[in-house]
């Protein structure tokens, strides 16, 4: 670590940049030349996004007509249809609801990466406080509200759901497979490794289908519940075999003498594992559970194709009809923005992680 | 209690966890099976693979071979089955290449390659894979029609039809001949131990097209060219290879997805390698693409290729979302026959089956790679 009084002062900084430049991108002719024309061309691609997105855009739902003239983007499209893209089919006065419920997941999730929170009573407390409270706005039996059964629910709300959802229910039971193919006895041992290895060498498409169309046909009727419960079930237990996974690599990274310390204490092995393992287990398996919960959001994308009215699904919507038909560039743009921002932001968090424990290793 | 007495006391205990657990996947499976059974009666089906005899009476969008709407179950599950190889095999194959490019430039102290490189990897990685799909598909179906075609010298063209691509003039059996021929010829050159890598390369591409040539030349109707090249006619083409819509939408989205994922791996990989290495190797006054090939790519590749070979495995399961636009890859032709047969459960099974056939041989040889560049002696 560099001492402050190290740091290059104000004046130096540009020097620094200065001399970078010199060294990375004008060292040879040859470089300068490349430099010139990827920098040109980035340069180029960017304002041609701007001229299209910004300059040349139509922004308002009533000047759709000057779309046609301009060349640049439509957003009228997203100003006339964001509703349906964000909310799907839940009902138009009830919107405010499917608003703070959305609020409510993404609040959980940031309030999850403060240090502030890492411990695993917090962490359970506050999931399961931010899904009831999703689960109980969008309902609306319990605050005196209009009920909205789960069918309706849709768009990037549904999307939500289903994460938090899924990472809520794979997360325990990822730490249970994991316990269970470290454990001593052969059988239990034998039968996490088959069903994690099964698992995860099947698409997660083959799972979501199995859980939506088999299932109800091998398990009786009052056993298999509404489609979405069993999709999320079957969801949670792939991301499970993986996070089981990732949970084995923070195991491995404990050394066998704490356990031994451990017994030598008089722990039982529950506190052994709960008070002394789990905790290092939890640290260590940090920024790839956070890539898992990462891979995870991007994969819930592909619910659309078992039948559920998810962002992407409503986003198709949105341009379904004949007036907005040609503004689907716009509407693709808009839905993946949405995803980039949230997916970039995590996994550059998980990188500033890695980085953060790296250093605390050295 | 003495120790003796503590320990059959925690032998009886695992042994009545093991057998309580034993029990009870016994019976999920017998509820299962009891289950299926009423349900089936209940439907008049038959349980059995004797379905795979029977035609099939519907049509899908991509085939290798010859195909007609009268084909066998079996049949039509094996032409997916191709389909899922073929378009997971092109995938893996243009995602490497382009990966590995990727991931040098991103490893480049060149301020620009870095920062483009960087670009790439940000915007396709964190955008869902289904996304992408159907952006690109939407865009390929908006494209205009054969008559206004984009063409790039009069011999390919790209509309809302698909790619049209020039191709020799000979029939499949002498296309897969060719493939033998190359790989056969890239097995040979690459065991030379006297050639450099850069040489190995271009003589493999030098003879690779010298023989794809002369059997083209051989196997050519006599009186007509050794090319086929697209030729627009009306609505349509005649001539060339058509590729589909669909195929080039999967083809597009799994291979910049896919590079964008490699290309990380890679920079990985290179960036373990110890900077006294390629210093040294600069202090020998070696040329900085002598050091790429001799001193870091050779070291980086034992650690690319476990992570490399997960990324092929994901690519393969990528297949899958063919589903979302229509082409007719295994999973395809598995979820529509199941609609039109009812046979879910043979169906289902089969389809795993693959799947794990699949991986199973990708994992193979992934470690079949391992062990080759296993350091010797270590």
């Amino acid at each position: 670590m560099a001492l402050a009084s190290e740091l290059p002062a104000q004046s130096d900084r540009w020097a620094t940049f200065a001399n970078t430049l010199r060294k990375r991108a004008f060292r040879s002719p040859s470089d300068s030349f490349t430099s010139v024309f990827i920098f040109g061309l980035m340069l180029y691609m960017a304002w041609t996004m701007i001229d299209w997105a910004i300059l040349s855009a139509v922004w308002r739902a009533e000047d759709v007509e000057n779309c046609a003239n301009t060349g640049g983007a439509c957003w009228s499209v997203i100003a006339a249809r964001h509703r349906l893209i964000l909310f799907g089919l839940y009902p138009f006065e009830e919107h405010w609801r499917s608003t703070l419920a959305c609020l409510a997941i993404v609040a959980t999730v940031v309030l999850s990466c403060l240090p502030r929170f890492w411990s695993t009573s917090r962490l359970i407390t506050l999931w399961i406080v931010g899904f009831g409270a999703y689960v109980v706005l969008m309902d609306g039996r319990l605050i005196g509200q209009p009920v909205v059964t789960t069918d309706q629910w849709g768009g990037l709300a549904l999307t939500l759901f289903m994460f938090s959802a899924v990472v809520l229910l794979g997360m325990p039971l990822g730490l249970l497979l994991a316990l269970a193919r470290r454990s001593k006895l052969p059988v239990v041992r034998g039968a996490a490794s088959l069903l994690i290895d099964f698992i995860r060498s099947l698409p997660l498409l083959t799972t979501l289908f199995a859980a939506a169309v088999v299932i109800p046909l091998l398990l009786p009727d009052w056993l298999n519940g509404d489609k979405i419960w069993r999709v999320i079930v079957g969801f949670a237990l792939f991301f499970a075999c993986y996070q089981a996974e990732v949970f084995r690599g923070g195991f491995q990274a404990i050394p066998k003498g704490q356990f031994e310390a451990g017994k030598a204490l008089g722990l039982t092995p529950f506190q052994t594992l709960s008070r002394i393992v789990m905790p290092q287990v939890f640290r260590h398996a940090l920024p790839s559970t956070i890539n898992m919960v990462v891979v995870t959001f991007k994969e819930t994308a592909i619910v659309i194709i078992i039948g559920f009215f998810d962002v992407l699904a409503s986003a198709n919507a949105a341009f379904g009809t004949v007036e907005w038909a040609p503004y689907y560039i716009e509407v693709y743009a808009f839905v993946g923005a949405i995803y980039w921002i949230f997916i970039f932001s995590l996994s550059q968090y998980g990188e500033y992680l890695k980085a953060r424990m790296a250093v605390a290793k050295r | 209690m003495d120790a003796a007495a503590l320990k059959l006391r925690r032998s009886r205990r695992d042994m009545l966890v093991q057998t309580l657990l034993v029990v009870f996947v016994v019976l999920v499976i017998w509820v299962a099976i009891s289950t299926a059974h009423t349900n089936l009666t209940e439907l008049n089906m038959t349980s059995g693979f004797g379905f795979l005899e029977r035609a099939t009476g519907w049509s899908y969008s991509f085939s290798l071979i010859d195909r007609s709407i009268d084909d066998s179950y079996a049949k039509t599950l094996l032409i997916g089955f191709l389909n899922t190889l073929f378009l997971g095999l092109i995938c893996i194959v243009l995602s490497t290449i382009l990966g590995f490019a990727i991931g040098t430039a991103r490893d480049a102290r060149q301020l620009g390659l870095n920062s483009l490189a960087t670009v790439y990897i940000q915007l396709f990685r964190n955008l869902p894979l289904i996304l992408q799909l159907v952006f690109w598909y939407a865009v390929l179906i908006h494209m205009p029609g054969p008559r206004q075609a984009y063409t790039m010298g009069e011999v390919a063209f790209l509309s809302n039809r698909g790619l049209m691509l020039p191709g020799f003039n000979v029939s499949p059996t002498v296309v897969l001949a060719m493939i033998a021929a190359v790989a056969l010829l890239a097995v040979v050159i690459f065991r030379q131990k006297s050639l450099q890598p850069v040489q190995k390369l271009l003589l493999w591409l030098v003879s690779g097209i010298g023989a794809m040539l002369l059997l083209a030349w051989i196997f050519a109707p006599a009186d007509s060219s050794i090319f086929s090249i697209p030729a627009q006619q009306g609505l349509r083409f005649r001539g060339g290879i058509g590729v589909p819509i669909e195929l080039v939408a999967m083809i597009l989205a799994i291979t910049l997805y896919g590079s964008a994922y490699i290309a990380e791996v890679v920079r990985g990989g290179l960036n373990e390698v110890p900077s006294g290495l390629t210093e040294a190797g600069k202090a020998l006054g070696l040329s900085s693409r002598a050091i790429w090939f001799y001193i870091k790519m050779p070291m980086a590749l034992r650690t690319i290729m476990p992570p490399l070979g997960n990324q092929w495995i994901f690519i393969m399961k990528a297949t899958t979302l063919g589903v979302a636009i229509g082409f007719s890859d295994l999973f395809y032709i598995v979820s529509t026959s199941i609609t039109q047969s009812g046979q879910t459960l043979e169906l289902m099974g089969l389809l795993m089956l693959s799947f794990l056939l699949i991986n199973y041989s990708l994992a193979q040889f992934v470690n079949f790679m391992n062990a080759r560049l296993a350091l010797k002696g270590h």
